[in-house]
């Protein structure tokens, strides 16, 4: 009888070859898993609210005992129906503070580190740190960071091709109501959050002159009180989506104009959605995205099964539905692909260097006014070094780069979104 | 199936790699250094505020801003600022002081030449960069705030008697005493 305590049957799946019946084809058990789930592997949970509470009971309940917890909020009142870790004299308090000393209370043997913060605050290197990234939040831009940041730290050879050490796995979760999602991004391999971010579309924003002139909705009512009566009724005050006054105003204007045009439906309750863009939050939802997001999290780590290939959905409001799709990366990625490779003579000069980038279709009518820079080396800046730098365009890149082989260079200009990165074969 | 941790392995290749950079004679150029690059390809001065890297073009975690304000209380100055930038930039705002005249007699600027500009403490964010803080320092001698002050003597005045503010402004640029307080004049 093996003496595991809490996490005995986890144990026995990883220690075992006889759990075979349990555990995907290639999975070899070893007695290193065990230590390594409890100790080495470093897992770091981002949002300690609906999903992040679910998240850190599953990983910790699963035998993950070192984790991190991130989150800039404190508790709120509201938050107590389903963020089950929080009480009400927790209230004020940062949720990453509380949620870390609950687990650590109830799940001994789990140490959980928590960081009360925004995350852009935290510097790239606190993120290499970790082995995996979970992410449980409702912000697009917050996801957009962490995955920038995860695909920063991604390297290739030659040939394009990834290193696997440099791969930092995201585990996302998402719910909005009844419906919901769970992703695994292996940056480099899977599709990454901007290779698929048509997924998430732009909060929906009418045209101001739907809202003016042909409503058709009661949220087109709502929106209509909110951005165009009330800055013209009140010019002196900002509309504080925090005051019932406001609210009520909001509240009644919405319904007259309404029932103006005819259109039924306009409630308190729509109206504070709207203007508060409130998503509404069912804790069942959270915890089947959470439950989903953590199992992936032990087969990442441990490989003791295929993981998820790539994007689960959970459609929960009519009837009951779930489907994995296995998205595509952008090979175009600006954030995860590799940049441009090209072979290049060492007699080349920088100046015919520039010209070539720009024509290439990865770079084509981003790249007008470029600037480049090999490691430190800024062979050619825009802006107030232009003059000093200026000589370089005539040079070889043999000159500049130091001879021949492999060379990585950074390519900016104002009308790429981001460092277009470039890899040079220098060949005699 | 793809196994994807082995840390060893990761950091004996970091360690040899570092060896054959350093053979090469090319510094890997680290994310602050990255957004250095964007930051300073994409900057775009007026006439009034000058750059100068005194490491040369290719250590730009250290340069100097100078500014030449052609109106205002502080027309016909020249103020010189050193910006040092931190290894966690663009996380954590770059450290800026007022190098010379010091002191120079400013509201928001005390008389080490710390620097109170919102943007710098409070308000940084890593989407702001080295342009936002030089317009930023721009808009300080066009508009000096007394609300926020880190020259209580000099917002006092500002508040509560502009024209001797203005007039105070006008000698310290060439050199005066200001209370006890020397300012030396700017060059």
């Amino acid at each position: 009888m093996y003496e595991g305590g809490r996490w005995e049957d986890v144990d026995l799946v990883l220690r075992r070859e006889g759990a075979s019946a349990l555990t995907g084809p290639g999975f070899e058990a070893s007695s290193e898993l065990v230590p390594f789930l409890r100790s080495d592997c470093r897992i770091l949970v981002i949002g300690a609210g609906g999903l992040g509470c679910e998240l850190l009971k599953d990983l910790a309940l699963l035998g993950f005992g070192n984790i991190e917890v991130i989150d800039m909020d404190t508790i709120d009142v509201s938050n107590l129906n389903r963020q089950f870790l929080f009480r009400m004299k927790d209230v004020g308090q940062p949720k990453a503070v509380v949620a870390a000393s609950r687990i650590q209370e109830r799940v001994e043997g789990c140490t959980v580190v928590p960081h009360f913060g925004r995350i852009e605050d935290k510097p790239a290197e606190f993120y290499r740190g970790f082995h995996i990234i979970v992410l449980g939040l409702d912000s697009v831009e917050a996801r957009a960071w962490i995955n920038e940041t995860a695909c920063s730290f991604l390297e290739h050879d030659e040939e394009g091709n990834v290193d696997l050490s440099t791969v930092k796995p995201l585990v996302d979760g998402g719910t909005e109501g009844f419906k919901g999602h769970a992703r695994v991004i292996l940056p480099g391999i899977t599709p990454c959050f901007a290779c698929t971010m048509w997924l998430f579309p732009p909060q929906t924003k009418f045209p101001l002159c739907t809202l003016a002139e042909t409503p058709r909705t009661p949220v087109h009512c709502i929106e209509w009180a909110h951005l165009i009566k009330w800055p013209k009724d009140n010019e002196m005050e900002e509309f504080d989506v925090d005051n019932v006054d406001h609210l009520g105003w909001c509240h009644r204007e919405a319904t007259e104009r309404a029932k103006e045009f005819g259109i039924e439906g306009v409630t308190l309750q729509l109206v504070q959605g709207v203007v508060k863009n409130i998503i509404p939050a069912i804790a069942s939802t959270n915890a089947i995205v959470a439950a989903a997001c953590a199992t992936e999290v032990l087969k990442t780590a441990t490989m003791c099964s295929a993981g998820m290939d790539n994007y689960m959905m959970f459609m929960g409001g009519e009837g009951i539905y779930t489907h994995t799709v296995k998205y595509e990366r952008d090979e175009c990625c600006p954030v995860c692909s590799p940049g441009i490779f090209l072979t290049v003579q060492s007699s080349v000069t920088l100046g015919d260097l520039i010209k070539r980038i720009s024509v290439h279709p990865k770079a084509l009518g981003k790249v007008e006014r470029p600037s480049v820079s090999h490691g430190t080396d800024n062979l050619y800046m825009q802006g107030p070094l232009e003059e000093a730098t200026r000589p370089n365009l005539s040079k070889t890149l043999g000159d500049l780069l130091g001879g021949t082989g492999q060379k990585a260079l950074a390519v900016n200009d104002k009308r790429l979104p981001r460092t277009l990165r470039v890899t040079l074969s220098v060949v005699p | 199936m793809i196994k994807l941790f082995s840390v060893k392995e990761k950091q004996e290749r970091e360690r040899r790699e570092n060896a054959e950079n350093t053979k090469q004679g090319v510094k890997k150029a680290s994310a602050s250094e990255l957004r250095l690059q964007k930051d300073i390809s994409e900057l775009n001065l007026p006439k009034q505020i000058k750059i100068a890297f005194p490491d040369g073009p290719n250590k730009l975690n250290r340069f100097d801003i100078i500014v030449s304000p052609d109106e205002g209380y502080y027309k016909g100055g020249k103020f010189s600022f050193a910006f040092n930038m931190p290894d966690s930039y663009p996380h954590d705002p770059p450290k800026v002081k007022c190098e010379s005249p010091r002191p120079v007699y400013h509201p928001n600027i005390d008389l080490e030449g710390n620097v109170c500009l919102n943007i710098l403490r409070e308000d940084w964010n890593p989407v702001l960069t080295i342009s936002s803080v030089v317009f930023g320092l721009q808009f300080l001698f066009l508009d000096p705030n007394p609300d926020d002050p880190l020259n209580k003597d000099a917002a006092k005045v500002l508040t509560s008697d502009p024209k001797q503010f203005q007039a105070n402004v006008r000698r310290s640029l060439s050199g005066c005493y200001i209370g006890n307080t020397y300012f030396p004049p700017c060059r």
